[in-house]
């Protein structure tokens, strides 16, 4: 059994009260708390200050590029899907500059675990406008404010269909923690927006302006049902929904590759003999 | 062209009892199934050629001997049933033209078509019959003489050799999104995907395709992608990502004419100094250029190897004028074949205490372990690292990593490389250079100049690090020459800048070819005749 300890990474270079601790705090508490030893797992995480976030734990990294974390994760999932593939990354790397690797990670239901560090903001580049930002949103690149309107992950995850759309809220620790507990065991692709203040440069979405807003979904609430999880998604303003928002039990992409179905491909076995005999009948073809 | 709906289009095929290695000018059988290929071919028909047409379908009628009216619509209709059939009545007189006989067609007949029914089978053997009949009872002019059948020879074209080079290497990824002319290497690997347990991923854009193989091989399987020069644009960030994760990737890259969309289905070697220099930051790379699909088959073999030993990008630059081509052979020699897993096993691993990913060596190869596979972690970034593969700002490591990168494993990798091919004269007064495609054309036509000149070419498909001289002092042979001429599908001489970058020689002739389309025999030699006078 792991402790925190065993867990314990890089000193963190993130602002004193940024929002990225208490995510740090509860994703390694679930793990902790679900047995995984940091050895069993992997997270690719891509640029800005959520991409730093495997270096402040331990486990196996692939700090890749900007936006790139989806394909990364793809691929090692697909090379190894015995091993949890987990992919960090911020609103402006996963929404904006990686925004159609989302849409397509989502469509094949890779059985990757996506969170999202969503501070409406960019912080690692002080400061402009994310796609999540608020309109209106006035920064020092967006002197006439945000004039685009605001991208709702959530809606568009339930629109394509992804198998599990939840959102959390790094002031609420226990939710959040039972949240990636619930994405980490969905088998399919998960998504986890996670309302994460940026106390430096998102003067607008504060942890004040989260604890007004945000509510747990009602237990009544049945996250399967894709219309219902619709209008949930749509929820924003005075009340915003945190939670499970939509989930669905379609069959994952490494379900559905024949190839795959006995052994993992780090798993099967390649030898020069195997492959010649192999090749000696492909050769045949060609006469 | 592409041209899906149809519409004039041409393939060109050659015959010949000596090998042969390149496509000539002087065509002795056109067929023309359509108005455009008499107006645009017959004036390409040799001495004793040829023009087979249907002055029926076609409407229109033609005098002069070289001209031979045979009714295919008729023939295919009459005997097959269906219009269809027309391009199997044409195969058939071709052969009856040719003196062979039709039981070879017969049996591909039966192999492309059996699925289809007898129904359909027996009625192209019909018509196939018809057309070999009419040929051989009304062509006055067929005087062709043709070699006895040989034996059976493997057919392939580079694309397919590329991926069988892949699978013969254990390539277990192959992730990729659709470009010509490289989309035949990812359909080969998709139809044997089963057999060779291959994962073929048609990825989102070429952002992912690249990606998705470093994810793969960081993992700890062998991956590829494989693109056309816009495609690789789209990939450079990645190939970038590849060398500061030291993440083994092989990247094909068929060539066509650029900037942007350029000529699509057409031929260029306009990208071997893009290859060479993409990427930001200063990092190792091997490009490999094949000019046949034996070639390419053991290059791509030569490339996981060392993209694994080395842990670093390696390119395999073909284009499209291989890419269409098809070559014959007796078969390939599977005991070039090697496959060596440069990847840290369980064992090696065992007595290790502390793994770090990026450990400090003297060669500079860190050993690479699986995650996931032991307790190791291991741990990488795009960002520079220590050698735990935590990111790191200090000068001194900084330093050390470039060093460790670059210089360390540089002189290595350029060990690995062998020597250009040297065929021709031996002491010879002439010498054509090229890479890549231009091998078959330039060995023809060495072939043809020898005759009456001393003449050699070398042939460079291990491009980068550019070979040393000490295996073959290519240098001191084109210094003993007198003439010296570089022959490249491009418009700026980008190998003869290589070299003179890399070696201080300059070629005393150049020869370019940026039209889009490949040399043939006759064309090359008059180009060179033209310097020699």
């Amino acid at each position: 059994m792991p402790t925190l300890d065993d867990y314990k990474g890089q000193e963190p270079a993130w602002c004193p009260g940024c929002g990225n601790f208490p995510i740090l705090r509860a994703f390694k508490e679930a793990f902790v708390e679900m047995d995984i030893e940091p050895h069993q797992f992997l997270i690719v995480s891509g640029i800005g200050q959520s991409g730093k976030f495997p270096h402040y734990l331990k486990c196996n990294t692939f700090n890749g590029l900007h936006g790139r974390t989806l394909p990364v994760a793809t691929g090692a999932r697909l090379a190894n899907h015995e091993m949890l593939v987990v992919a960090v990354a911020g609103d402006g790397d996963c929404y904006g500059e990686g925004g159609n690797h989302l849409m397509h990670a989502i469509r094949r239901n890779i059985g990757v675990k996506l969170f999202v560090h969503d501070n409406q903001i960019y912080g690692l580049t002080k400061g402009q406008a994310s796609p999540t930002s608020m309109e209106e949103m006035v920064t020092k690149n967006q002197p006439f404010g945000v004039l685009s309107e605001q991208l709702n992950p959530m809606a568009l995850a339930v629109a394509l269909d992804c198998s599990f759309v939840a959102r959390g809220y790094a002031g609420d620790h226990e939710h959040l923690k039972g949240l990636i507990k619930t994405a980490v065991n969905h088998k399919g692709f998960s998504l986890v927006d996670i309302f994460q203040p940026c106390v430096t440069f998102n003067r607008v979405n504060t942890y004040a302006w989260y604890s007004q807003r945000v509510y747990h979904i009602e237990d009544d609430y049945n996250p399967e049902d894709r219309v219902a999880a619709f209008q949930k998604a749509l929820e924003w303003g005075d009340r915003i929904p945190i939670g499970v928002i939509y989930r669905n039990n379609r069959p994952t992409f490494e379900e559905r590759v024949p190839v795959i179905n006995e052994l993992t491909l780090v798993k099967q076995p390649v030898s020069i003999e195997g492959l010649k005999s192999k090749l000696r009948k492909t050769i045949k073809e060609f006469f | 062209m592409s041209r899906v709906r149809g519409g004039h289009n041409f393939y060109q095929m050659r015959v010949s009892d000596k090998e042969i290695s390149a496509s000539r000018g002087p065509v002795d059988i056109l067929v023309a199934l359509d108005s455009d290929s008499i107006s645009s071919h017959s004036k390409e028909l040799s001495a004793i050629g040829v023009v087979v047409y249907d002055s029926a379908a076609l409407k229109e009628k033609h005098d002069g001997s070289q001209f031979f009216d045979v009714p295919l619509l008729d023939l295919a209709l009459k005997n097959g049933g269906d219009k269809i059939m027309v391009n199997t009545v044409a195969t058939g007189t071709v052969l009856g033209m040719l003196g062979l006989g039709t039981d070879i067609f017969l049996d591909i007949l039966r192999e492309i078509l059996g699925k289809k029914g007898e129904a359909v089978l027996s009625a192209n053997a019909n018509a196939a019959r018809a057309g070999h009949e009419f040929a051989g009872r009304e062509c006055l002019r067929c005087e062709f003489s043709t070699p006895a059948i040989g034996t059976k020879k493997m057919l392939i074209g580079i694309n397919e050799a590329v991926g069988l080079g892949a699978l013969a290497s254990g390539c277990k990824f192959y992730s990729a999104y659709p470009m010509t002319p490289s989309t035949g290497i990812m359909l080969y690997i998709a139809s044997k995907a089963k057999e060779f347990e291959v994962i073929v991923e048609q990825a989102e854009d070429e952002i992912a395709a690249i990606n998705m193989a470093l994810g793969a091989s960081f993992a700890g399987i062998r991956a590829m992608t494989g693109t056309s020069g816009g495609g690789f644009a789209l990939m450079v960030e990645g190939l970038s990502l590849a060398a500061m994760t030291e993440t083994p990737i092989v990247i094909a890259l068929a060539q066509r004419p650029g900037p942007a969309t350029g000529l699509p289905t057409r031929t260029e070697q306009g990208d071997l100094l893009f290859a060479l220099h993409a990427g930001h930051g200063e990092f190792p790379r091997v490009i490999f250029a094949p000019g046949t699909p034996e070639q390419a088959f053991l290059l791509t073999n030569k490339a996981f190897d060392l993209a694994q030993k080395y842990q670093i990008p390696v390119f395999i630059l073909i284009d499209q004028y291989l890419s269409d081509s098809q070559w014959t052979y007796d078969g390939f020699n599977l005991n070039k074949l090697t496959l060596t897993d440069w990847r840290a096993t369980e064992s090696e691993l065992e007595g290790v205490k502390d793994y770090k990913r990026h450990f400090l060596t003297d060669h500079g190869i860190s050993p690479f372990a699986r995650p996931g596979t032991s307790r190791h972690l291991v741990v990488t970034d795009s960002d520079e690292h220590d050698e735990d593969g935590h990111l790191i700002e200090d000068a001194a490591t900084r330093v050390q990593m470039v060093d460790k990168r670059l210089f360390r494993k540089m002189p290595l990798i350029r060990s690995e490389i062998t020597p250009p091919v040297f065929y021709g004269n031996s002491r010879p007064d002439i010498i054509l250079t090229g890479w890549g495609s231009t091998y078959g054309i330039m060995k023809e036509a060495v072939n043809i100049l020898s005759e009456t000149t001393k003449v050699a070419m070398l042939h460079f498909s291990e491009i980068f690090p550019f070979p040393s001289s000490q295996e073959l002092d290519y240098l001191e042979i084109l210094g003993k020459a007198n003439m010296t001429i570089i022959v490249e599908q491009n418009a700026s001489s980008q190998f003869a800048r290589l070299m003179k970058t890399e070696t201080g020689f300059e070629f005393t002739g150049k020869i370019n070819r940026y039209d889009g389309r490949p040399f043939l025999v006759e064309e090359l030699l008059g180009e060179i005749s033209a310097y020699i006078g």
